[in-house]
């Protein structure tokens, strides 16, 4: 089947996600979807695959013209989309997960069922226990499950959305090889929403570029099985040309040079409910940028959060400089300049129904009672230093996204010793997060010394001095950032240490 | 075995049955991520309008369904303001709790103290021969047989169905079953009812059965807030929340004997103001729920043998429907 | 956002308080009452002279110092349902001050200094284990503070059927309090006592001061708001929960002492006579506005008052009192939803947030669950 969208427009106030947007689909074709955040891709396909409904603009399948109110009425026209997190009920084994969602009586039939699944998951080459529960599943499972599943609804149109985020090289070889096979043998479109530019390469044949809502080019990609090196820098340039309208200068690598130590972890054992981790020893440097790689859950944000009183720490030292921190509360962390900021926002970070000026108190205000005018005054001084679009007194969340995040980095102290940051750039788009990191390097010239986590492993190699990378509680160290490859740091998050 | 310890036992199957059918409702609310929070104000308001409807009809089942439909309109009321109002379950849960028992005061204040109809014993023909357990089990009256039915019924549902995957996935990832074609409004309506008429029922239970006349409000006792504890010590499993209500309910039968006879241990008797034995449910509550929130009945998982696991996992499990207490709006 | 025209404002305002209205009289006409004569006896009951004014000052006050040590609570996003117990052992503490402490007559303001300090003693001891059981152990408060209320109670009935059995008495209520242990009025005709009005009206002017004013008040309306991200900065979480609860605890132990050294003389099990929930329910009410408190406790209290003549002249249950009350609280809470709706339609959608996937948003509230 074919599918043609015609004139999709969207707009979400006065921003337009997708203006006039025009696509024709062909069976058999791994199709990418390229742009930085914020072009419009992510709404583009949710509106494709029935998440949300289009302001205007019409969708073609086989030169017939469809409408369909939600995702299941999607599914039922053959087009299935894979979430970047799944759409799967935790509490709910592989199995109900698989039936959930399917038609037939009261009664399901459980052992046909789990037949059918064992059979699609064994031709995928995946590996799914039935019995499992989603919660102890790791996020390339549980992509592989979806699939498994769209497929066997008999979607015709599988879309992923940003699925090689969060996932080791190994996965991703075997999610690449599935998809191969569903466009070319089973003649589905496969579309790949991304805006990394090796995977778009690597695994599809043609490629349609979107910025800032609109359709700016697109591009076939040259064979994998023959392509040459000179040929894939070409093809990448080209393609950032499209999604930028420039050319972009790459990060230059800046070493700054390393003072003392400022923070050491000496034999540091930390547990939860999954992950032990034990004897880590860590010394950290003024001025050095520390980044964590690893899966979900691989224990990355358990040793950050354990680093800064936040997790409970089992046995151990936490040392800065001469002061003995373990097991001493955040406050304390806090307040010898030891900063965590967590990966969401909102829900960890800054607090919704609160003014900017209410913030900056929180953090700012040392005695009893709180000078409001003195306090409104400085919250305009860093509103207008750090150029955050707001007012004093706007309640946080009526800020944009990349606005809280202005607001979070102006709430940060002038010269902290150590930031512990999760996912600094979650879900931003790339001018934002550039500002972001020039913030960052330049508190790092001051003296800072950085510690974050990254799912993005381009920006952990552009931006670490050395790199720790996590797999199920274990810690393999990089000291020697500039000899490593993207595709070697792929391996080594799926656990491959000995390689 | 012993005459007096059976009766003791089928006694506390008895009282238990108001406990267990209003925990079982509120654990089917709850699993669509709604909470009700109402259960105190509802079962005394149920057991009036049941009452009520009960004697002047001189039907029994008029006043049960009446009951039914008192508590259904409550849980409705909550499901409304949560849904369409989007205002806060817990604050609008309370304030009918308060609303529900004084109301039934007023209104019921021409039908108190005054002897109506009961529903009457029925023991189990065959079964209720069997030694030991026919006694326990099989020697009461309707309501009881239906509290046992509507455990196993819905357990069944829940963990075997297909109806019963969507109603757990609305109240675990209400996205996720948006994607896949469930209504999420109209299973949170519908199983918000079903669930309050259930308390409804326990309520007749209360005024028909288990002490029957319309007197004092039952809610003296805040047996309305032990059946939510019992869900969350239930952790929303049928089974163990019926396990949940007969602990409960020995508990009262064991203190209420002791006021009774007075305590003897090692042929000493002790004498105490047996006025403090009421507080041992209240005191079983609180340690019931420190038990679930550090976790200690999940550490019971941990040490089970790996193949006991898979099967207990779902029994034992402690958390919370993960979208409990949420709204959920399409955008 | 869109602003509201003032009519609007004004039918959002009013709507509630019509239906409630409304649905009494519809109630008191099911049961073959006349409504105009409920309220002409409610009026009477409440306004009819100096010493039924009084009356309605003998809720207002305890009435009143709940709700403030409420809104501290909330503020910090804690439902105190404790409120109850702590006003029951607040008195209970005052009242054995007031059996077993007899200083002479002439240090009689001493005598009472102590009474007071124990009720607030008793109040703070009460919230401290539901805060207890909340921060360390992880019971949600609801359900910490319904068993800690039952408890109280248990205690309070053991109390006057044992240690404080009356000679001669019934078990319904301890012996008097001698003269000087109670709070003396301002005369005969003016049942009030000066100083626990003094005292409210220091706490609404003092309190609310402190919550907007202060380092503290932030802190608490920050973890109210969001715990975690509260800790991230710099919040004590732990230590501000513990104190919102004992600085409630404390104005409801003083309710509790007021209850029984001024309104009843003498200690009893029922001393806090559901004025603790009737608080919630007034702070729900108020929401945000707390200048509203006193006015709303005001209204309450006065029916409440009034209406103890029903039960005599009309031989209604005094129930309906509650029933107005929490009725008008619901209406107002659903009508506040209509209104938020209302508003919603005409005002123009916001840009969703990138980054946040969800259509789940929390109705406010904390799960019920550990």
């Amino acid at each position: 089947m074919n599918i043609t969208l015609k004139n999709i427009h969207k707009s979400f106030g006065r921003v337009h996600a997708n203006n006039n947007i025009n696509v024709t689909l062909t069976e058999g074709q791994i199709v990418g979807v390229l742009g930085e955040n914020g072009a419009g891709k992510s709404t583009l396909m949710k509106i494709l695959s029935g998440f949300q409904p289009a302001d205007s603009g019409e969708i073609w399948i086989d030169d017939q013209f469809v409408s369909y109110d939600g995702p299941e009425a999607a599914i039922g026209r053959g087009i299935g989309m894979l979430q970047q997190d799944p759409l799967d009920v935790g509490a709910f084994t592989v199995l109900e997960n698989f039936v959930y969602g399917r038609s037939g009586g009261i009664l399901p039939r459980w052992s046909q069922a789990e037949q059918e699944l064992n059979r699609y998951v064994r031709d995928f080459g995946f590996e799914l226990d039935p019995t499992l529960w989603i919660e102890q599943l790791s996020i390339a499972q549980r992509q592989q499950l979806e699939i498994v599943r769209l497929f066997a609804l008999g979607v015709k149109v599988l879309i992923l959305d940003e699925p090689t985020t969060g996932i080791s090289a190994d996965q991703k070889a075997i999610l690449f090889d599935a998809l191969r096979r569903l466009a070319h043998d089973d003649k589905l479109i496969v579309l790949l929403v991304s805006h990394k530019l090796e995977d778009v390469i690597d695994l599809c044949d043609s490629v349609i570029v979107l910025r800032a809502g609109e359709r700016v080019g697109d591009m076939m990609m040259p064979d994998s099985a023959t392509i040459t090196p000179e040929q894939i820098s070409a093809t990448k340039t080209h393609l950032v040309e499209l999604m930028f309208g420039q050319e972009m200068a790459l990060h230059e690598r800046s070493l700054a040079t390393l003072g003392e130590t400022v923070m050491s972890l000496d034999d540091l054992h930390m547990r939860s409910k999954r992950l032990d981790i034990s004897g880590v020893r860590l010394s950290i440097r003024a001025g050095e940028i520390i980044g964590l790689a690893g899966l979900d859950g691989s224990g990355q944000e358990l040793f950050m959060r354990a680093a800064c009183g936040l997790a409970p720490v089992h046995s151990g030292h936490i040392r800065l400089g001469e002061r003995d921190l373990t097991g001493k509360p955040y406050r304390h962390f806090m307040q010898t300049g030891v900063i965590f900021g967590a990966a969401g926002r909102l829900e960890e970070g800054l607090i919704a129904g609160l003014t900017l000026t209410e913030h900056l108190a929180l953090v700012e205000s040392t005695a009893g009672a709180i000078h409001w005018p003195r306090m409104v005054d400085e919250t305009n001084a860093r509103i207008a230093h750090y150029n955050v679009r707001g007012q004093a007194n706007s309640r946080i969340e009526q800020l944009s996204g990349g606005n809280q995040q202005r607001m979070l980095m102006a709430l940060l102290p002038e010269n902290p010793r150590v930031l512990i940051l999760e996912q600094p750039t979650r879900g931003l788009d790339v001018d934002s997060s550039r500002w972001i990191w020039q913030q960052l390097l330049e508190r790092r010239q001051r003296g800072a010394a950085i510690l974050f986590s990254s799912p993005e492993l381009d920006e952990l190699v552009a931006y670490s001095d050395r790199i720790l990378v996590f797999y199920a509680g274990r810690i393999y160290e990089i000291p020697d950032v500039a000899g490593i490859t993207i595709d070697r740091l792929g391996h080594l998050i799926g656990g491959e240490f000995n390689g | 075995m012993n005459e007096e310890l059976l009766n003791t036992l089928s006694r506390i199957v008895a009282n238990a049955t108001p406990l267990v059918i209003a925990s079982l409702g509120e654990t089917i609310t709850e699993r669509a991520g709604v909470i009700n929070l109402s259960l105190n104000g509802s079962i005394v308001m149920a057991a009036m309008v049941g009452f009520a409807a009960a004697l002047v009809s001189d039907n029994l089942i008029v006043g049960m369904i009446a009951a039914m439909v008192a508590g259904a309109v409550i849980a409705l009321i909550i499901a409304l303001a949560s849904i369409e109002l989007r205002q806060d379950q817990v604050a609008v849960g309370f304030v009918l709790t308060l609303l529900a028992a004084d109301l039934a005061q007023f209104l019921g204040q021409d039908y108190t103290r005054i002897p109506g109809p009961q529903v009457p014993n029925w023991p189990v023909p065959v079964l209720d021969q069997i030694p030991i357990i026919g006694p326990i089990f099989f020697d009461h009256n309707i309501l009881v047989y239906f509290s046992y039915a509507l455990a196993i019924g819905i357990w069944f549902w829940l963990f075997r169905t297909r109806p019963g995957m969507a109603h757990r996935a609305v109240g675990e990832r209400p996205e996720a079953a948006f994607a896949r074609g469930t209504n999420v409004h109209r299973l949170r309506y519908l199983y918000t009812t079903i669930g309050g008429a259930l308390v409804g029922l326990a309520g007749a239970a209360y005024s028909l059965h288990f002490k029957p006349g319309w007197s004092t409000p039952p809610s003296m006792q805040g047996d309305g807030w032990i059946a939510l504890v019992i869900v969350i010590f239930g952790g929303w499993h049928p089974f163990r929340v019926v396990l949940g209500a007969y602990l409960f309910a020995a508990l009262r039968a064991v203190s209420s004997d002791i006021q009774k006879n007075g305590l003897i241990v090692l042929g000493q008797t002790i004498e105490f103001n047996f006025v403090l034995l009421n507080a041992l449910p209240w005191l079983l509550l609180i340690v019931t729920l420190v038990l679930v929130s550090t976790g200690t009945i999940e550490r019971l998982l941990q040490i089970m043998p790996r193949p006991l696991q898979k099967r207990m996992r779902s029994v034992l499990r402690s958390d919370s429907p993960k979208a409990l207490g949420t709204r959920f709006e399409v955008d | 956002m869109c602003k509201q025209s003032p009519i609007w404002q004004i039918v959002f305002g009013v709507l509630p308080v019509f239906l409630a209205v409304l649905i009494a009289a519809m109630l008191v006409i099911a049961v073959d009452r006349d409504p105009v004569e409920v309220v002409t006896n409610i009026w009477e009951g409440a306004f009819r002279n100096t010493k039924s004014f009084a009356g309605v000052l003998n809720f207002w006050i305890p009435l009143t110092l709940v709700c403030v040590g409420l809104t501290v609570t909330f503020r910090s996003g804690l439902w105190n349902i404790g409120i109850e117990g702590q006003i029951l052992i607040g008195a209970m503490f005052a009242s054995w001050g007031a059996l077993y402490i007899q200083l002479p007559e002439a240090l009689a303001p001493l005598q009472i200094a102590i009474e007071i300090a124990l009720g607030i003693l008793g109040g703070m001891l009460w919230a401290g284990i539901a805060g207890a059981l909340k921060v360390w152990l992880g019971v949600h408060e609801i359900f910490g503070g319904m068993a800690l209320n039952s408890i109280a109670s248990v205690w309070g009935i053991y109390l006057i059927s044992g240690p404080w059995y009356p000679e001669g008495g019934s078990a319904q209520q301890s012996a008097p309090f001698s003269k000087v242990a109670l709070l003396p009025g301002i005369s005969d005709d003016w049942p009030v006592s000066l100083l626990a009005l003094v005292l409210t009206v220091m706490a609404l002017i003092i309190v609310p001061l402190i919550l907007n004013r202060t380092r503290w008040g932030l802190q608490l309306k920050a973890t109210g708001k969001n715990q975690r991200s509260a800790l991230l900065l710099g919040v004590p979480i732990n230590t501000v929960a513990m104190s919102s609860f004992l600085v409630c605890g404390g104005l409801a132990g003083i309710a509790g002492a007021y209850r029984t050294l001024f309104t009843y003389g003498s200690f009893r099990p029922l001393a806090s006579g559901g004025i603790g929930f009737l608080g919630l329910l007034v702070v729900l009410l108020a929401s945000t506005r707390t200048l509203w408190i006193p006015v709303i406790t005001f209204l309450f209290a006065a029916i409440l008052s009034g209406s103890t003549r029903l039960r005599v002249a009309m031989q209604l249950d005094a129930s309906l009192a509650q029933v107005l009350q929490s009725t008008l609280v619901l209406l107002f809470l659903l009508v506040g939803g209509l209104r938020q709706r209302f508003e919603a339609r005409s005002a123009t959608p916001v840009e969703p947030e990138a980054a946040q996937p969800p259509v789940q948003t929390r109705a406010g509230g904390e799960v019920i669950a550990p």
